[in-house]
């Protein structure tokens, strides 16, 4: 029994679903990082994988759909000593929330983000999303999608990110390792995992992660990009692991002024008017 | 034409008009700066087109021995810089306005029924090294025609242009100095008597402008944390904001949408920071979910919103008091917030610092709404009141027992925030249980909503009541909210109706409980508004049960001018209401 676990928590999850060993994998993560869960805060959005802040304990921001990414943000900018781990589906960090993928990666603050990418809208009942593959038959997409499916770690790589994986909820192992170095990262990290839905997606199941996918070969060099580009682009067989890691970038609290004389947070600060009121003299017409 | 000198006693109009890039601003600027320095009441306002180059722009500047704080229509001296000036200005050009321009670069008619006096600023300019110091010349011109001594505009001078090199101060101070030279002929020529009592011991006041006025009240609200995302006119608060960000050690991020920036800004609260955004409609529509979120998380939010014409993007440079409703009723489901509506500087700085205590006490969404008149509106004032003590934060230490949302009995929970203390702070946007995690019980859900909107008793209590400007027993009350109150003011002074009094309105929503004595007293009431269809009138029917029988709107884009609301008011009482 570990101190991120929640005991007695109806989960809404279906039986088999790959949230499970996701929630599994980060608590694990979490544990073996010893932090507490009072300086962990977990922000998610809006869909099954959104919920899975409740069932575990530590802070929580559950959201509005898409939007978990600012709100993060604005978290670990108010108070850079916490741990913040967006988490949340496919839906709601590609879809809706895609624009705040793209510019919190530019940010860059030190935040994870996970995201349980089953390929299909679980929570509306087996709508395409955007990562669904070519063809994928769902009561909207009566012929198949016809849709280029988003390749979110090439883009994270493309735009800048500083931190890039890929893992398969099926291999818990490797999804708690690179969780934990996600957590690790100074900076802006993108954990992508593969999360079969057994309720809507019938291609992309256990089985079919399995036999599509395979570990990032030893002698992947993360820190070149275009190395990690060329992993990325793969779409015969997909590969988990580390694409690409960059260290060095300063992280976007880090390049704040607030915190460039005074660490502490922003709530532990007191506030002085005498400052306020010399700049309001400067406002004088004469002196 | 009228060749004797025009007389103009303790209270000037004077406008400048030009294309954008022709540097009115920074004449604006010098003069407002000296003449407050000399002691006059200043007060300054401008309307401009959204372009960076060209198109025509103006600033009124009026300059009086007593306080006046509202646009008039009536021009006694404008300066128009180029030949679109004139036309630009025609509707506010009368037998009264003595025009003084360059008159090649302005080409005036020959049957103007005004004034139109030769000064050459734009040649002279050309002699002094550019058509760029035409400013300087009227700015020079104009402090000479006020009786500011020389020297005293010459001191200005290097600090106003510090930064730039010698060459280009010498050339300013030369066509300062030109300015002086045309100003003395003129005054011999006895063309015009400005004659305005200085107060010596107004010298010192604060010269600030609306945008100045809110994020002044942000700071004095605790504000250390802004997202935003820029949109005219509520920019301006950003700008200052970001520029004090060191100084204050603010947060202050450009975020990539004005969903993101009201996102982050939630995100600020609930971790314990004082945070705003700033917007104006268009952005505030995106933002509307977010409101939402905040409504039944309970995280507090500041909004500023700086109204322009819609729908859409509709006038991006203008004003208007059309989003109200917007305010009032945005966002799904049901929850408390407040709502102020600043109508003069002092106001906007205290009610922006109030709006920061309301929000964190009770956990509530509480906007500043303002507009493109109010922020680019400025003048002089004595003080500004930024509290005697700081604001305190309403945040506890959280121990283990915690809940965010145990139900209490005035409806506001305890507030922790991650990280301090034991406990652990779990915030929702679903409907939750008290320690934050997401629930379908039907039976907690009424439990929780009453919980939420017994937060607006609070506000209720805490409200605002309007101002009453005349007898508050008169027959007639007009009313009006926001930037009007200065301006239907001073009309009203003018009229000399003792049976007509003003009730105006800085908090618009919720409405204090004196409304209903104050307004139940008259016998009429007359509404003026900033928009098409009289969104606050139909506030005061719904929530106060007052019939408006009068209305006074406009919608054109600018502000309303002293003399436009004189004679509406007129009309409307004249027609009985």
């Amino acid at each position: 029994m570990g101190q991120f676990d929640a005991i007695g928590k109806e989960i809404s999850w279906c039986p088999g679903c790959g949230n499970f060993p996701i929630l599994n994998a980060l608590k694990s993560a979490l544990e073996g990082r010893e932090l507490k869960p009072r300086d962990v805060v977990l922000v998610s959005g809006i869909g099954q994988a959104a919920k899975l802040p409740h069932y575990m304990i530590a802070n929580v921001f559950n959201g509005l759909h898409g939007r978990s990414l600012p709100v993060a943000t604005g978290i670990k900018a108010a108070n850079p000593g916490l741990t913040v781990i967006a988490v949340s589906g496919d839906g709601c960090m590609y879809g809706e929330g895609g624009n705040h993928f793209l510019h919190a990666i530019r940010r860059n603050p030190d935040i994870t983000m996970i995201v349980n990418n089953n390929m299909v809208y679980g929570l509306t009942k087996g709508q395409a999303s955007p990562t669904s593959p070519l063809g994928l038959k769902t009561p909207i997409q009566i012929e198949g999608v016809t849709e280029i499916p988003f390749n979110p770690v090439a883009i994270a790589i493309a735009a800048g990110a500083s931190f890039v994986a890929r893992s398969f909820a099926g291999d818990a192992d490797r999804t708690r390792k690179l969780i934990d170095m996600a957590i690790g990262h100074k900076g802006f990290a993108l954990v992508d995992i593969f999360q079969p839905c057994v309720s809507f997606n019938k291609v992309n199941t256990y089985q079919w992660f399995k036999d599509n996918t395979y570990a990032i070969e030893d002698s992947h060099d993360a820190g070149d990009p275009m190395a990690a580009m060329a992993l990325a682009l793969r779409e015969d067989r997909l590969p988990l692991g580390l694409f690409y890691r960059r260290e060095g970038r300063s992280s976007f609290e880090e390049t704040l002024p607030a915190f460039r004389r005074d660490k502490r947070p922003l709530y532990d600060r007191p506030m002085d008017l005498s400052r306020l009121r010399k700049l309001i003299d400067k406002k004088r017409t004469a002196r | 034409m009228n060749n004797t000198a025009r007389i103009i006693k303790n209270d000037l109009s004077l406008v400048l008009c030009g294309g954008a890039g022709q540097g009115i601003q920074s004449v604006e600027q010098f003069l407002v700066k000296i003449l407050a320095r000399e002691g006059f009441y200043i007060y300054a306002t401008k309307e401009y087109m959204s372009r960076v180059r060209g198109g025509s722009n103006s600033t009124t500047i009026r300059i009086s021995s007593h306080p006046k704080r509202a646009p008039v229509a009536r021009m006694d001296i404008l300066i128009p810089l180029d030949d679109k000036a004139l036309e630009h200005m025609a509707p506010r050009l009368s037998a009264e306005t003595v025009v003084f321009g360059d008159e090649e670069a302005v080409k005036p008619p020959r049957d103007a029924s005004w004034r139109f006096v030769d000064i050459p600023f734009s040649k002279a300019a050309i002699e002094i090294g550019g058509p760029v110091f035409a400013n300087m010349i009227a700015a020079g011109f104009l402090a000479g025609l006020m009786g500011v001594a020389k020297a005293i505009s010459q001191s200005l001078l290097e600090t106003f242009f510090a930064g730039a090199g010698a060459d280009i101060i010498a050339k300013d101070a030369a066509a300062l100095e030109r300015g002086y030279d045309e100003a003395a002929k003129v005054l011999e020529r006895n063309i015009i008597a400005v004659e305005i009592d200085r107060h010596e011991n107004r010298s010192g006041d604060i010269l600030i402008n609306g945008a100045e006025a809110v994020a002044l009240g942000a700071l004095a609200g605790g504000c250390d944390f802004i997202a935003a995302y820029p949109m005219s006119p509520s920019t301006g608060v950003l700008t200052f904001l970001a520029g004090q960000s060191l100084d204050f050690e603010i947060v202050v991020e450009q975020a990539e949408d004005e969903i993101a920036a009201i996102n982050m800004m939630l995100g600020a609260w609930y971790a314990g920071a004082r945070a705003m955004v700033t917007t104006s409609g268009g952005g505030f529509a995106l933002m509307e979910e977010a409101l939402s979120l905040a409504g039944v998380s309970e995280t507090p939010a500041v909004i500023h919103l700086a109204q322009r014409p819609g729908p859409a993007t509709g006038l991006a440079t203008r004003t208007e008091q059309a989003d109200l409703n917007l305010v009032l009723y945005a966002g799904q489901g049901e929850f408390p917030r407040v709502i102020f509506a600043p109508g003069t500087l002092e106001e906007a700085a205290a009610l922006t610092r109030r709006a920061f205590d309301l929000a964190d006490r009770f956990q509530v969404q509480a906007f500043v709404l303002t507009d493109q008149y109010f922020m680019d509106t400025y003048y002089t004032l004595r003080s500004l009141d930024v509290g005697a003590d700081p604001l305190a934060r309403h945040i506890e230490e959280t121990d283990e027992s915690y809940r965010r949302y145990r139900i209490t009995e005035e409806g506001v929970s305890p507030r922790g925030v991650p990280g301090f203390g034991d406990g652990l702070v779990v915030a929702d946007s679903h409907e939750h249980t008290e320690d934050g995690h997401i629930t379908e019980n039907l039976q907690v859900r009424p439990e929780m909503v009453n919980k939420r909107l017994r937060k607006l008793d609070l506000l209720r209590q805490e409200a605002l009541p309007p101002l009453v400007t005349g007898d508050e027993g008169a027959e007639i009350a007009v009313i009006c909210w926001g930037s009007t109150y200065p301006i239907v003011q001073e009309a009203l002074a003018g009229m000399a109706r003792p049976d007509v009094c003003l009730v105006s309105f800085s908090q618009v929503y919720p409405l204090s409980g004196e409304t209903k004595d104050l307004l139940g007293r008259a016998r009429k009431i007359i509404a003026v508004e900033g928009n098409a269809t009289g969104q606050f009138s139909r506030l005061i029917a719904l929530e106060m049960g007052f019939n408006v029988h009068g209305k006074l709107l406009k919608y054109d884009g600018l502000s309303f001018t002293v003399e436009e609301v004189i004679e509406g008011l007129s009309r409307i009482l004249s027609e009985g209401v």
